[in-house]
Order: structure tokens, then sequence, then C-alpha cells
């Protein structure tokens, strides 16, 4: 359905949108990297010439950066394990014919309207506060010392946060999907004397195939930039400093803009690939 | 008036070339029917006459005026679409009235004109309705009011009726058959099915691969069809052909003959055979006979019920005067003493 | 499927679906329950749950501390404006990806996508200078520019995935009927894609309202947003669970509400237009 002058009007109404996003890439993109290869800091000198490539250097060796890249790695991979493996069961236990499906449907996606500074707070205070969070009522009623949450188990902590905030997501898009499966399928797996256990793993999940690569694309975008629930918490203390967190910490607590963009751009680098490993994977499944 | 005249009309999809040079005139107040299988460029043909895509190379003239790169709203066209592409938010009176509204009509003008094409059409009662809550035949009825409230040059119609259930759909048939009588305006019909093509048209235009295999009246077609792919395409059911020995004795590569065009015996006749399935309707049975050493099954059609059943013994005598007779490339033979 | 479930069956269902829920949903309602007490019971070792002496003292207080409307006023524009600005932008171009696609249209959308992966903090320093230059520092519209360009890939996606969805048929018989491009686009695609379009807005407001990172630090006492507005609770000064508890509640609130009211687009809309 495409003519001459219908391709050229896409092409000007596309036009915005891509001008748009590509300076906003582009733009603080070039300045970061100029930043790379300076030391500057605002606040004792501003900038002090070029340096090449000795605030690369730095950040790489610097003893925070593996660790950084570790705890990004596990907590979004954490995160992702546990919203998906979760996400598929409660799916497939709302599908199930009960009372008052659409009012627990609304107290599961609940969290997700949360912010993340109100539900980092609330977590922190009021559950896992050694002394007067609920968690350590609950323990100290069965007689164990209340664990020190956010110390003791940082990360495990921030990947149940986290993971509560995106669950109602992985839920509703697995939902979604189980209902458009057709039943008849179903019904012919049971004929053919596939147990539920069998259906479930050749019917069900290939089915949930394309929706859980949607799971893992989107909650993948979101949960690289994932800053608020560390702010609030830990402020990237007891392991808990995601590159993010780190890069924020050089820009912004020691006002070492050089070697923050450096940063920048590795964390610029380590989201180009994992979102070119995406694409590879999801792209193929969005195709249809 | 809605003349449409193709000239040298060629459109290429990247490297693929789906219509090759083609031209065709329509003339003025004709039906004209574009027939062929599926994929054979019928609809893309009707949708650069529309001009919902471009022609990549060629002319298409609208009466006496070139339109190739005209709009499609400025042709003076109305297209029927095969989905019926009926406004889902809008009721019936908007549907109708949006090509008007669209062109800046004043509102009295556009009330008779809905009052007049919802009478002809029946859809008065159902005026304030939505799409959704129509029958298939009517939403049909709405597509088509919509296109008449425009008093286009020419209306084109893109498979209308291939949604609707077989009782409506011969309805419809007529209705669009009386339209044209009423209205007198130029009409390109698209369709697969050569009964529609039969029972409609004044021209037909028989495509295959984006060719134009021949273009005629439909009588013209069943009676001299210029090759074998419009011998088999037009007619129901299919002409039956015969190639080797018995082609040969009457000079061809190919004969036909049609179901209709043989006599049937159980005890004499040229050709002999076993019934596999008689189908009977009626008004008249369809025979399909196996193991004739001729072709795979051949078909005959028999006025009236006739008693033959699975296994029988059967006679074909082909009418003589009725056998179609094909060269080596396909291309149907000159009748002896007639020209082809 | 039609079939009968056994009413046994059918009350584990509900009763198992139930206590997940309720667990799921806890912490927000015990935040709710919180914002009501003392902050004495708010600490109470075992807990209290409804019977406690319910009380409103720690709106007042929130209140008191910190000008809420001011705040509230500041989320609702830069939401709605950057959701508004986005929509603006993205209809046109997710109708070109869906009506008008050519072989490039996927890697587009990907690549816009990819956008989103941009880590913010890589490029929080180059946008606080372009901010001080161009004085947009602490204003709103400041944020409504910068929150419509994170979500803007995901508001075309969303559009794009609703807008196929309309038969390009419907789109043709308009151009037949001399609508020109404005008039397809306001008289027909819209109207037509107007649930998808009501389930994108839901989505980006959420994501606008809730969105952390530039509107903390781009941001000081003119343009805050409630998230600025909670975030001064993060550093605790004596007892405070119940104040921090009805803080977080007025800050969630509209939004629960929201929710609320427009379950169907909202679900609809949470899954991002990517499963039907």
């Amino acid at each position: 359905m495409a003519t001459q002058h219908s391709r050229s009007a896409a092409r000007l109404m596309m036009a915005p949108a891509v001008t748009l996003l590509l300076g906003w890439m582009l733009v603080p993109l070039a300045m970061t990297l100029y930043f790379s290869f300076k030391k500057y800091l605002p606040l004792r000198g501003g900038d002090l010439g070029w340096v090449g490539f000795e605030n690369y250097v730095r950040f790489v060796t610097s003893s925070a950066f593996w660790p950084s890249i570790q705890t990004t790695l596990v907590i979004v991979g954490g995160v992702l394990v546990i919203t998906t493996v979760l996400g598929v069961a409660l799916a497939l236990l709302l599908d199930q014919p009960m009372w008052g499906q659409g009012p627990v449907r609304i107290l599961v996606i609940a969290p997700f309207f949360v912010m993340p500074t109100v539900s980092a707070l609330v977590w922190k205070n009021m559950f896992m506060d050694p002394n007067y969070g609920l968690l350590a009522d609950l323990w100290r009623a069965f007689g164990a010392e209340p664990v020190q949450w956010l110390s003791q188990a940082s990360v495990p902590s921030i990947i149940m946060i986290v993971a509560w905030q995106w669950l109602p997501f992985a839920t509703l898009i697995l939902l979604t999907a189980i209902q458009s499966l057709d039943s008849e399928q179903l019904e012919a797996a049971e004929m053919d004397g596939a147990p539920s256990p069998k259906r479930f793993w050749y019917i069900i999940l290939p089915h949930l195939g394309r929706a859980i690569s949607v799971v893992i694309l989107i909650q993948t975008i979101f949960l690289l930039g994932i800053f608020a629930e560390i702010f609030v918490t830990t402020g990237g203390a007891f392991g808990t400093k995601t590159l993010t967190y780190l890069i924020y910490q050089r820009v912004l607590e020691s006002q070492n803009v050089g070697l923050g963009s450096a940063g920048g751009v590795y964390a610029i680098i380590l989201a180009n690939i994992l979102a070119i490993f995406l694409m590879r994977i999801v792209g193929k499944n969005l195709d249809n | 008036m809605g003349r449409i005249v193709l000239e040298k009309v060629v459109k290429r999809f990247g490297q693929a070339e789906v219509i090759p040079p083609l031209d065709l005139t329509i003339e003025d107040g004709e039906f004209t029917v574009f027939v062929g299988p599926s994929g054979c460029g019928k609809s893309t043909l009707l949708r650069l006459i529309a001009g919902l895509e471009d022609v990549s190379s060629g002319r298409i003239v609208i009466d006496g005026t070139d339109a190739t790169e005209l709009a499609p709203a400025k042709r003076g066209l109305a297209m029927v679409f095969q989905s019926y592409a009926l406004y889902p938010h809008m009721t019936v009176r908007r549907n109708i009235a949006f090509p008007m509204k669209m062109a800046g009509m004043d509102q009295a003008e556009q009330d008779r004109r809905i009052a007049k094409a919802a009478e002809a059409l029946n859809l008065t009662d159902y005026l304030d309705r939505k799409p959704g809550q129509l029958s298939g035949g009517q939403r049909q009825r709405v597509a088509i009011g919509r296109a008449i409230v425009r008093e286009p040059q020419a209306f084109l119609f893109d498979e209308p009726l291939s949604n609707l259930d077989a009782a409506l759909r011969v309805g419809m048939r007529l209705e669009i058959s009386e339209l044209h009588k009423r209205l007198n305006t130029t009409m390109i019909y698209v369709t697969h099915d050569q009964v529609e093509a039969m029972t409609m048209a004044d021209k037909i235009v028989v495509l295959r691969a984006g060719h134009i295999e021949q273009v005629g009246s439909p009588l013209d077609l069943y009676r001299t069809p210029r090759n074998l792919f419009v011998a088999g395409f037009i007619g129901s059911p299919r002409m039956n052909f015969i190639d080797g020995a018995e082609a040969a004795k009457h000079g061809a590569h190919t004969i036909g003959i049609r179901p209709e065009h043989m006599e049937v015996s159980s005890t004499s006749g040229l050709w002999k055979g076993r019934v596999g399935v008689a189908e009977h309707l009626g008004s008249d049975t369809f025979i399909h006979v196996h193991d004739t050493g001729l072709a795979e099954t051949m078909t005959i059609r028999v006025d009236g019920e006739v008693d033959l059943h699975h296994g029988d013994t059967v006679y074909m005598t082909p009418r003589e005067e009725m056998l179609h007779r094909f060269d080596a490339q396909g291309l149907r033979m000159a009748e002896v003493g007639v020209p082809a | 499927m039609a079939r009968s479930v056994t009413t046994r069956r059918k009350a584990f269902n509900t009763a198992v679906a139930w206590a997940i829920g309720l667990l799921i949903f806890f912490p927000i309602l015990w935040t709710i329950l919180t914002s009501f007490k003392t902050e004495a019971q708010a600490i109470a070792d075992p807990p209290v749950f409804l019977f406690f002496d319910w009380t409103l003292e720690n709106y007042g207080v929130v209140m008191e501390r910190s000008n809420y409307a001011k705040f509230l006023w500041n989320s609702i524009a830069i939401a709605g404006g950057s959701t508004l600005l986005g929509v603006l932008i993205a209809v046109p171009a997710a109708w070109s990806m869906a009506f008008v696609p050519s072989k490039r249209t996927k890697d587009i959308l990907m690549w816009m996508l990819s956008t989103k992966m941009l880590p913010a903090v890589g490029v929080l320093y180059p946008i606080y200078l372009v901010f001080i230059k161009l004085g947009l520092l602490d204003t709103k519209f400041g944020l409504i520019v910068v929150l419509m360009l994170i979500n803007l890939p995901i508001i075309v996606w969303m559009l794009y995935t609703y807008f196929r969805e309309i038969p390009g048929e419907i789109l043709e018989a308009a151009r037949m009927d001399g609508a020109g491009l404005k008039e397809e686009i306001i008289h027909v695609l819209t109207p037509m894609a107007l649930p998808g379009i009501a389930s994108t807005v839901l989505l980006n407001l959420i994501l606008a309202w809730n969105e952390a990172f530039w509107t903390l630090n781009l941001t000081a006492a003119q343009a805050a947003p409630l998230t600025a507005f909670i975030a001064s609770y993060s550093s605790p000064e004596g007892l405070f669970f119940a104040k921090l508890s009805a803080a977080s509640t007025m800050a969630i609130a509209p939004i629960l509400i929201l929710g609320w009211f427009s379950q169907k687009q909202l679900v609809r809309g949470l899954t991002f237009g990517a499963v039907k």
C-alpha cells in the first residue's frame, strides 16, 4: 500500500521522532566522549587539559570496577530469573478458574504503580530495619536473631525489592500470553494423552516464548538503569555498587567528570553488548 | 465520462515485475471483470487504477485526463474493498457521509444523497447503527452506499463478495448487476470466481502472472478461448483436455471438450470408462469418469437425473463441432475453414 | 474451555490466588495502615494491624513539613506534559512504521529501543551542562522534554503495535474518500486506535510519574516532583515510620487511584502492546 507520495509522507512524519532521538543519543554521547579524554574536576580547577586514555585506564584498574560489573550482572540476572519463573507460576495460577479474578489481578499488579523511591524507603525501613522492621518482628517471633538485611544480605535484599516491583509486569504479560493460547490445542494434547506437566512443557511454555522474550527485553532495559533503589537503601555500600552507581559516585560525589565520563563510555559499551545480544535473541522472536 | 485507458502500464516491486507492459481500454459504462487465479496481479492492477499504488512506468488515462500522478481521491473513482473497510467508530450515516464531508459538500445535499442511497440499498432503518451491529450483507451495502454517494466516474470492486456466505453472495451479485444497469456507470470488478465473472461482466479480462490472457465478452471466452489457460479457467465444471494420439486424430496437440458437450450412454459411444463419482444435483448430474485411457479423469455434465453409479461402465461421445483444438504452445488452432 | 470445574477445585484456586495476591499487595497495604498510626504503634512488636487508634496526625505533619500541593502539581505537569508531547510526536512516526513499512522499519524500531539502553548516568553530566546552558535546570519544561525523550521509544513501539492491528484497507478507503493525511489520522486512525492510545498514555503517565533518576538529579526547589518529595524522607530523624507512610501514601495515591479507575486500558498498557 505504498505510493511514492505516502512513502515521502512517511519519512516526513518519522523525522521528528528520529531526529529527537538521534540528538538525544548523539549530543550527550559526543560530550561524554569529549570529557572522558580530559582531566575535568568542576570544583577543583575545572578543565585541566587532555589526558588521553588515562581516565579509561584509571576507571578499569580501580578496585571497584570489576565488582561493580559483577554486581550489575547479578542484580539484573537475579531479578530476571525471579520475575520470569515466579511470573510464569503466577500467570498459570491466575489463569485458573476462581472467584474474584479481577480484584486479585489488581492486587498483583499494584506494586508496579509504586514509585521506586517509595518502594525502596518502605522496604528499607518498615520491613528490613533490623530493630523495628516487620521482618525483624517475624524473626523474633520464631526466636531467631533478626537479619541485618541491607548490610549482611545486601544484594539479595535489593534483588528482592526490585523483583517485587517488576513481578507484576512479568505476570501480566505472561498471563495475557497464556490467555491467548488456543484452548483447542490443550484439549488436543489432552486427547493425545499428555499429562498436565507435559502439556505445560510441550505446549504452554513454547507458546510463552515470545512473551518471555518481551519480559526479558523490557526488564533488562529498565533494570540496567536502576538507581533509586540503591541510592535510597545502601547508597552503594555493602557490595551493592552497580556500574551505574559507581559512575554516579565518580561524577557527583567525587566530582571527577573525566573519570565518570570514561565510566559512562564503558557503561554504554556494556549496554550495547547486552543490547546486541538481546536484539539477536529477542528480535527474532518479535517477528511475527 | 468513465473511460479508462491503460497504456504500457508496468508495476515492479523491487526486482520482481508483477505487471509487465499492459494495455487495456475500459469503455464508459462497461462492467469489466478482472478474473484470474490468486497472485495473477488482478488486485494490483485495480490498485494501480485506484492510485493506491504507483505505476512503475506507463500511463493511466481516466476520462481523457492523464491520472497517472493524481492522488487516489482526485481520480473520481470509488472503491469497495474486500473487507468493506467501513469506519467502525462511525454510524452508517457518517460512514456514507464521509467522502462528501471530505469534499466539503453542503449538509443539505449530503442528507439528500444519503437518503437516496439508503433507500436504494435498503439501509434506511440502519443509518444510526455502527458497522459492528450489521450483518455481512448490510455492511457490504453500506460500503456500496459510501461509493455511490460520490457519483464517481467509475466504481472499483476488489473481491467484494468473498467474505459473504454462498446464499448472500448470489443475492449481492444480482444487486450489484442491477445497480450497474440503473446507474450505467463504469465498473471494474476483481474476482477469482469465474462464475461471478461470467454472470456479471460485459467484458472479462483474464489475467495470469500479470499478463492479459484474453479480453472478451463472457460468451466469447466460453466459445472461443484463446488458449488452454482461458479454456480451463472459464466454465464450470472445467473443460476436459486430452493429449496424445486422440488429439492427433484431430490434427492437434491437445483437444478440449466441455463436460456439457458430451453425450453419455451405458451401451455404446466413442470413449469408454468407469464411473468414479456421480454428483447428483437434481437439475443436472456431474459424472467423473476414470480409466478412459485419455486423461486422469473426464467430467461429463448431463441434464437431469441419470442412473449411473460408482463402478458402472459408461460410454461418452463428444459433440464434434464443440471440440476445441490447441497446438503445442497451448494456443487455439483455427477451426477447419474458419480462422481462429 | 467449556468444561465445568468442581467447586472444591475452584475454592482451592481462589484461596491460593488471594493469599498470594494479598502477600504481594501487603507492603502497600501495610504502608497505608501505618500512615494512620501513631509513631509508637507503627513500631510496636508484635505489630498491630487494624485495632489501633486511627489518626490523621501524620498527614498534618507531612503537609506542614513540605508543600505537598506544589510537588503534586509538578508531578502532574511533568508526567502529563511529557506523555502528551511524546504521543504527539510518536503518532505520526508510528503511523509511518505501521502503514508504510520499509525494510528498515524493524531496524529503526530496534534502534529506538536501544537508545533506552544508554545508561542515564553515563550522560548525566553532559545533560546537566546543557541544562545549565539553556537555563532548563530545575524547570518543569526541561524535565518534560527529558522524560518525553526517554519514554518516546516505548510510546512509538506501543502505538506501532496497536496501529498494526488496524487493517490498512480502512485507511486506503479514507484515502479514496478524499481524506488527506491529516484527516486520515484525525478522523479515522486516531478514533480507531483510541483504546490503544489510552493504554499507551496510562503506562507512560506511570513511568513518568515514577521516574526517579532525572527527576532527582535535574531539579531543586522549583520543579521537584513527588519523587523528590519522598526522597527527602530517606534520612531518618527519630521515630518516623508513620510519617514516612503518610508521605508515601500521598505520593503513590494519585497513580493507584488512576490505575483503579482504568484497569482495562492499564492492563493492556502494562503489556507494552507487545502481547495480545
